[in-house]
């Protein structure tokens, strides 16, 4: 369905600006019977399946709180593992501590990824660039370095989830897995609202350039701000869906760097700026590790050298690739200007892919 | 250990972190790129010195200057292979490929070389100390690496204000256009920054091995206590780094007397982060912008 | 043989074409303008014969030889030399660094520092000042003189007089005529018309991409220029 925001005549053309396509009136229709699909899994797809899963849908959904990050607000951290730790912490918080339902201990544990995610913005937004990507990095060093001291929470060994391995795995497993869907929906629902919306506006101006940005009056800090603490909810939000899954949080392990390095590995190799992009980043990465992994790290390896060649050769990624081939998105998140030449059908002259930030 | 021994080592500490640190600040001086991977490239140097010292045989003080040479090499290439590709880029790029390279080194060295910590055999100079009284004691080796870090920073500074080649560094570092409108090669001038910026990290990274253990996962670390140097000192000074590396160095030596050791980098974590905090430009920079 | 040529160049930046199939030929000992009105594509020109953007289609003879895809080191290394827009002196070094950086590829040619501090005095006493502390004026001098350093044979000078007082604009027009008798030949590109008519042996008036008039300043009225100048 075309949805045109504007038209105007200006000499004998007329134009038609629109966000959506009829093409995507059929991806939404596929998309809702994917996601009946996606929904009912548990019921019908077995354990093994609905683990892998969870797996997938929580390296969707942190992949594409990174893209929201950098794609679109020019952020670049490299210490969401912080976050995705004091996630999984803060559940065991929750859920052991204060006897809370672990599947409710969840909410509380995105709230806390944000209230310290507060903090941190006032200490690492005094960086720039790649400087503020190590001063995330140091925020998740200290975070992990702090648990890891903590007598009670079992210092670098790590502690064992009691509740949620109370609850037997055919209530976890498909509890875990319907918060991991969930995660990946949210991400995606939240990216694309904000991105609709005047702040998305603004982050994209942001991204393409700060300084303009700003004296266009945008407000940069706040909405470096919002992107931040959403992030940093979401990142908890997944790292307490991991510890549920899981059983078992160990400071090493839910603050390792290797979070963030697939997440990065994901997002550029998939495309980053859009939605889509971490979706086949995901997919790419979920199958490459599942049928190489008996080779070791090399997997790990080849991820790496493949997100420096598509980020030096083809910097918008795959997906940046075919929407440059095609001019076509799932997520219709540009607005594509149609000439209506009278009596015609509007012939798209759209504006291509879009510059992908770097 | 003794306050007051503590605070020694500390400050020798921060001459080890400043040779680091030195390195990362001059590639993002000549070509603001921050090189993540710059921990995971003070790591090599010690794996170099390894293959060499078993292959000839001999005491690994004297693989120094070879490996020196050998990264300075590795530099070079791989800025003018890969990164001169990157740093017209901007910071995404740069970002994404340094930390790209960073998880490729740290995982194909422990391919290579496993997982286990290793060491370099120099003799007896290992465990060699001046000893000034019963409560203090100086070992030769990081005494040796903090000398070492004041004659780089000063030959550092001689090559940048004395050379043509330096005068060159600070012209690119001013303005990259504008330098190459007036016949510098910017893409020789980066490979050299990198290869000189690799060939400092050399001497402490091989001396690293030397002293401690080391393996393939100390990257992250060498990175983050460098990065620290250089904010604290205060960007775009060379003494400035020096001192941030000597606060940081300090802190954790401190902060192990005070707490133990369990806590000796969270301390120094804990300490850039106030100094961040209040003190966002560091102690002596040059430019305000961090 | 012509100096410069510039055969049927196109450039774009990404997908907007700056210049559109352009043909100039600029001979030894000339002083070239080139005038037009913001975003008429002079400067493009000026930086793709700078080697900082490389033409789509066509070609750039230098002296006869080919330089379309030579780095701009190389071209400097040629002979030409660029005084860019906005000055872009380097602010962390010295005046006296900032001229030697000018000479760094060692061409020779009467150009010294000692032969600059000449043609401009003002900027002798500046000597050991770093130039992010210049003037305006100063700054310019001190540009031209960098460039002069490398003993260019042909120099390309990008809105010199732009934000500079009058007496200032007239002092560097001054100099141009040294510049020649040292053998250099100069491309000027300039929005102010008045100033660099009285030295110009030849004009091009740049309109959206394209050379809408050229000739010999003496042979073109006002009238012509103002038209080309503004494309009525």
């Amino acid at each position: 369905m075309s949805t045109p925001i504007a038209t105007s005549v200006s000499g004998e053309k007329r134009y038609s600006v629109s966000v959506a396509s009829r093409t995507n009136f059929y991806i939404l229709a596929a998309g809702v019977i994917i996601f009946i699909i996606l929904a009912t899994l548990p019921l019908f797809g077995g354990t093994a399946l609905t683990r892998r899963l969870v797996d997938f849908f929580t390296l969707l959904a942190l992949a594409e709180l990174w893209n929201l990050m950098v794609g679109y607000a020019g952020l670049l951290s490299a210490g969401q593992q912080g976050f995705i730790g004091i996630g999984s912490y803060t559940l065991w918080l929750f859920a052991d501590k204060f006897g809370i339902h672990p599947f409710i201990a969840v909410i509380f544990a995105a709230i806390g990824g944000a209230i310290i995610a507060l903090p941190a913005a006032a200490l690492v937004f005094r960086l720039k660039g790649g400087y503020l990507a190590i001063g995330t990095w140091v925020i998740a060093e200290t975070l992990r370095l702090i648990v890891a001291n903590i007598k009670s929470t079992g210092g670098g060994s790590g502690i064992t989830i009691q509740a949620a391995s109370q609850l037997g795995t055919e209530t976890r497993v498909p509890g875990a897995y319907w918060w991991a869907l969930a995660s990946a929906l949210i991400a995606i629902v939240v990216t694309y609202l904000l991105l609709r919306s005047r702040t998305g506006l603004a982050l994209k101006a942001m991204r393409d350039n700060d300084l303009a940005a700003e004296s266009a009056g945008v407000n940069l800090w706040r909405s470096k701000m919002y992107t931040w603490v959403i992030a940093g909810a979401g990142c908890a939000l997944v790292g307490a869906i991991v510890a549920i899954h899981l059983l078992r949080v160990q400071p090493a392990a839910a603050f390792h760097i290797n979070w963030t390095a697939y997440l990065i590995f994901i997002t550029v190799i998939g495309g980053m700026g859009t939605i889509e992009g971490p979706v086949i980043g995901t997919i790419i990465f979920y199958v490459l590790r599942e049928t190489t992994s008996k080779y070791g790290t090399w997997y790990f390896i080849a991820l790496g050298i493949l997100a420096i060649v598509v980020t030096i050769w083809s910097p918008a990624g795959i997906y940046g690739y075919v929407i440059k081939k095609t001019n076509f998105m799932v997520f219709p998140l540009q607005r594509k200007l149609s000439v209506l030449d009278e009596g015609t059908a509007p012939a798209e002259i759209g504006t291509g892919a879009e510059k992908t930030a770097g | 250990m003794d306050w007051l021994n503590a605070a020694v080592q500390g400050i020798l500490l921060g001459g080890l972190y400043a040779l680091f640190a030195v390195g990362l600040s001059l590639v993002f001086g000549t070509m603001r790129l921050v090189n993540l991977a710059h921990g995971d490239l003070t790591i090599i140097p010690a794996y170099v010195a390894l293959v060499i010292v078993g292959v000839a045989k001999f005491n690994a003080f004297y693989s120094i200057p070879i490996v020196m040479v050998i990264m300075f090499i590795v530099g070079y290439l791989l800025q003018r292979g890969v990164l001169n590709f990157v740093v017209v880029r901007g910071d995404i790029a740069g970002v994404i490929v340094t930390f790209g390279l960073s998880i490729v080194i740290a995982n194909a060295l422990q391919e290579g070389f496993t997982a286990n910590s290793q060491g370099l055999d120099a003799g007896k100079i290992e465990n060699l100390s001046i000893t000034i009284n019963e409560r203090l004691a100086i070992g030769w080796l990081p005494l040796l690496i903090f000398v070492m870090a004041l004659v780089v920073i000063t030959l550092l500074q001689l090559f940048m204000n004395r050379t043509k080649m330096g005068r060159a560094f600070r012209a690119v570092s001013d303005d990259q256009e504008a330098a190459r409108l007036m016949g510098i090669n910017t893409r020789h001038i980066w490979a050299v920054a990198m290869g000189v910026a690799l060939l400092i990290v050399s001497i402490g990274g091989v001396m690293m091995g030397i002293r401690t253990t080391f393996h393939p996962l100390l990257g992250a670390d060498r990175l983050i206590f460098a990065f620290e140097a250089v904010i604290i000192g205060g960007m775009g000074s060379s003494w400035g780094t020096l001192l941030g590396g000597v606060i940081l160095g300090m802190a954790q030596t401190l902060g192990a007397r005070a707490f133990g050791s369990a806590w000796q980098i969270l301390v120094g974590h804990v300490v850039f982060i106030i100094i961040l905090a209040l003190r966002p430009q560091g102690f002596l920079a040059k430019t305000v912008t961090a | 043989m012509s100096l410069l040529e510039i055969e049927n160049v196109s450039v774009f930046y990404e997908d907007f074409q700056a210049l559109y199939d352009l043909n100039i030929k600029i001979e030894e000992g000339e002083i070239f303008a080139c005038i037009g009105a913001n975003g008429a594509g002079k400067s493009t020109m000026l930086r793709t014969v700078a080697g900082v953007l490389f033409p789509r289609q066509g070609h750039i003879l230098f002296d006869g030889t080919p330089i379309d895809n030579m780095p701009p080191h190389k071209r400097v290394e040629l002979g030409i030399s660029s005084v860019p827009e906005g000055r872009r002196v380097f602010p962390s070094l010295s005046v006296h660094e900032n001229l030697l950086i000018g000479g760094y590829r060692n061409r020779k040619g009467p150009w010294t520092t000692d032969a600059v501090y000449e043609l401009f005095p003002l900027l002798q006493p500046l000597k050991k000042r770093q130039a992010s502390g210049l003037s305006g004026g100063e700054q310019q001098a001190l540009a031209i003189g960098r460039a002069l350093m490398a003993n260019p044979r042909l120099i390309l000078m990008d809105e010199v007089s732009l934000g500079l007082a009058p007496v200032v604009i007239k002092r560097i027009y001054e100099a141009f005529p040294i510049l020649l008798q040292n053998g250099c030949t100069i491309l000027v590109v300039e929005q102010d018309v008045q100033h660099v008519l009285t030295v110009a042996t030849h004009v091009a008036c740049f309109l959206e991409g394209r050379i809408a008039l050229q000739g010999v300043p003496s042979d073109l009225t006002t009238e012509q220029i103002t038209a080309a100048y503004f494309g009525v």
